[in-house]
């Protein structure tokens, strides 16, 4: 093996160190930008810092990272997020 | 029923979706049946979401090992995102069969198996079987499981089934095992 | 003026002298808690600090626990780091010292040994250097104030050694130790500089401008190999333990023979096994039955771990028989260095007769005489063909036993 191990363990900071737990997801959040009034409360309540914003100020979900946990959807004021279903 | 002297099964799911629970279930209800069995969860990273592995061995004879299975008889996968990220059969004997998670038969990244397969999400969406987020997948799979081997019967898995649980959430899981034991298909990829 | 060979002699308990040693060797940070009889170690130390003849950071506890994680922290960031304690307080750091040697880190601390409660008792006894022995921690055992002086700055030299990296504990007994003053050969810091330069080695680093998080899971499919690592440490540190006693025999003048000290042993039939401060009443034991012909030396342990299997096996492979007098009772089996080195003989096909003796648990005096009456004892057992003797618990008062 060409990997060897340390004295003794020790890890480093990394962006998403168990690779992308947007697979993780049955259902995903899918954001209807009309009803949207930005206020920014799914960005807020989002666990995984899975949400950002457009140059307008929109919310968006990043797919790789979202594990469609749904509390944006449950937080959303205006019900412009809604859970969908995702096939394999 | 037993084909050989200790049948193994291994179930492929991620942490709270349910595999160490479903396993117990399954060897309770062997048990319920006079036979031999054990239920052998693999505790790893544990945290939601990160692939778990549990393993089964049931027997007419006491069973002895404890470590985990290698050669199964049947693999069983409650996530169709999961043989992307896992070998889920590896080691499956030849004949195994595989018990899947997947809407439909297509495009499973499978050749040369015979598989079971059946929407164990969509019927968990549909009976409202979710918890924290995540649908449990494992009541339909454990239906799914029993109907396409007969390794119990589904008697003994509604007996033990409602016997882990209060009425209402006891009816809701029978319900899951007997809409997939119905409704999985069986088929050769 | 001072010349890198000018010697301060001083009269010191074993306690001040290791005091003496930290700040010879530099240390840059000491967290301890005080418990007695170790206190006075940490109490020099803060004088030593607070008179600004030490530039060292002297971080306060609430515990023993505490004191260890502190130095584990310090020690991370590339810091050279002093401890001490005793007893409950080395038992309540348990936890801590496993995580010290597992994380790689050359700490080292002194322990002055001392019985354990209940009943509750300040005296000596081994009990509680001994239980961390299977930690990753070296041990050393001193059996002077001038020995803990040396054994400390060696043992800076050798935790710090790339192939070691593992934290030492320099062990000494209370009071008959602790706070005994006799005279100690204080060497300068010019010579013990050009001995022990400042810290570079290290495992890891905790460094805000690199960050890393010490303490990960690892697998069932790795964990062994951070633990044969530790042992590899552990084996490499034999060979680094002579060496540093030979560099600083010819750097000061003292050496002390390595993981053991033998005394009268190379031409004896009869081999007597002792760790620690009792060990002068022990050789003048030796020298009285040599007196009356009896061909015995004294082998001293002064390294517990790495256990010095090859020196024991040396020493004691001719050995026509063997005494084993011992501080500590391992409950329910006997004595700890017995049956150590009863494992290492037998590992090595080597069985001489084998005596074991229980002696001086919670400060009991193991005097001259004490040492004349268990070999007396063991000898004419020996001749009269038991080969296995005890093992006994010395001078236990029968007559109270219930």
């Amino acid at each position: 093996m060409s990997f060897k191990v340390p004295l003794t363990p020790i890890s480093r900071p990394a962006k998403a160190s168990v690779g992308k737990t947007g697979l993780w997801r049955f259902l995903k959040p899918v954001i209807e930008l009309k009803k949207c009034k930005k206020c920014g409360l799914c960005w807020m309540y989002c666990p995984d810092i899975a949400v950002t914003f457009d140059e307008m100020g929109f919310p968006h979900i990043n797919y790789d990272f979202c594990k469609g946990c749904g509390i944006c959807a449950n937080e959303c004021p205006t019900g412009a997020i809604k859970m969908v279903r995702e096939g394999l | 029923m037993l084909m050989k002297a200790v049948y193994e099964i291994r179930w492929h799911g991620r942490g709270g979706q349910g595999v160490v629970t479903v396993a117990q279930l399954l060897a309770e209800a062997a048990v319920r049946e006079g036979k031999y069995a054990i239920a052998i969860p693999y505790f790893g990273a544990e945290r939601r979401g990160a692939p778990v592995v549990a393993s089964n061995r049931i027997s007419d004879k006491p069973i002895r090992s404890r470590s985990s299975v290698k050669e199964p008889d049947v693999v069983v996968v409650l996530d169709p995102n999961l043989p992307f990220m896992v070998d889920v059969t590896e080691g499956l004997r030849e004949g195994g069969l595989l018990v899947i998670n997947a809407p439909s038969p297509n495009n499973l990244p499978f050749k040369g198996l015979k598989a079971a397969v059946v929407d164990a999400t969509g019927i968990a969406l549909s009976l409202g079987l979710k918890l924290a987020g995540l649908a449990l997948v494992n009541m339909p799979m454990l239906g799914a499981l029993i109907r396409a081997t007969n390794i119990v019967s589904l008697e003994s898995i509604t007996a033990v089934v409602k016997n882990r649980w209060s009425r209402r959430v006891g009816e809701l899981n029978v319900k899951g095992i007997i809409e997939a034991y119905n409704k999985v298909q069986v088929v050769n990829l | 003026m001072t010349s890198r060979m000018d010697v301060k002699k001083l009269v010191l308990t074993s306690n001040y002298a290791a005091a003496y040693a930290a700040k010879l060797a530099r240390a840059e940070i000491i967290s301890a808690y005080p418990i007695t009889p170790q206190t006075t170690v940490v109490e020099k130390l803060a004088e030593f600090i607070e008179r600004g003849e030490l530039k060292a950071k002297m971080i306060r506890v609430e515990s023993e626990h505490s004191a260890m994680a502190a130095c584990i922290g310090a020690s991370a960031t590339g810091a050279r780091v002093f401890t001490a304690t005793s007893s409950h307080g080395l038992l309540y750091m348990y936890e801590m010292l496993w995580w010290a040697a597992g994380a790689r880190l050359p700490i080292v601390m002194g322990v002055v040994t001392r019985a354990i409660a209940p009943p509750w008792n300040i005296w000596t006894e081994h009990a509680d250097i001994l239980s961390p022995r299977d930690s990753g921690w070296l041990i050393f055992f001193a059996e002077s104030a001038q020995e803990v002086l040396d054994m400390i700055l060696q043992a800076y030299k050798v935790a710090e050694n790339e192939q070691v990296l593992l934290p030492v504990m320099v062990g000494w007994d209370a009071f008959i130790s602790s706070h005994t003053a006799e005279p100690v050969d204080v060497p300068s810091q010019e010579i013990v500089d050009e001995f022990l330069p400042p810290r570079k080695s290290a495992a890891f680093l905790l460094d805000v401008k690199d960050p890393v998080s010490h303490g990960n899971l690892v697998f069932p499919d790795f964990y062994m190999e951070f633990r044969y690592l530790m042992q590899r440490g552990m084996e490499s540190a034999r060979d680094i333990i002579r060496k540093v006693d030979e560099e600083f025999g010819k750097i000061f003048g003292r050496r002390y023979g390595g993981l053991i000290e033998k005394y009268r042993c190379d031409d004896a039939e009869y081999a007597l096994i002792t760790l620690g401060g009792s060990s002068g009443d022990a050789r003048e034991a030796v020298d009285k039955l040599r007196e009356n012909g009896v061909k015995i030396g004294l082998c001293r342990i002064r390294v517990i771990r790495p256990f010095p299997v090859q020196d024991v096996v040396e020493c004691l492979s001719n050995k026509e028989g063997v005494i084993v007098v011992e501080r500590d009772i391992s409950m329910g089996l006997c004595g700890v260095l017995a049956t150590e080195i009863a494992s290492v003989l037998f590992m090595n096909g080597i069985q001489p007769k084998f005596a074991s003796f229980i002696a001086g648990l919670g400060g009991r005096e193991v005097s001259v005489e004490d040492f004349l009456k268990m070999l007396d004892f063991s000898l004419k057992e020996f001749q009269r063909g038991n080969k296995r003797v005890g093992p006994h618990w010395y001078g236990v008062k029968e007559e109270v036993i219930p």
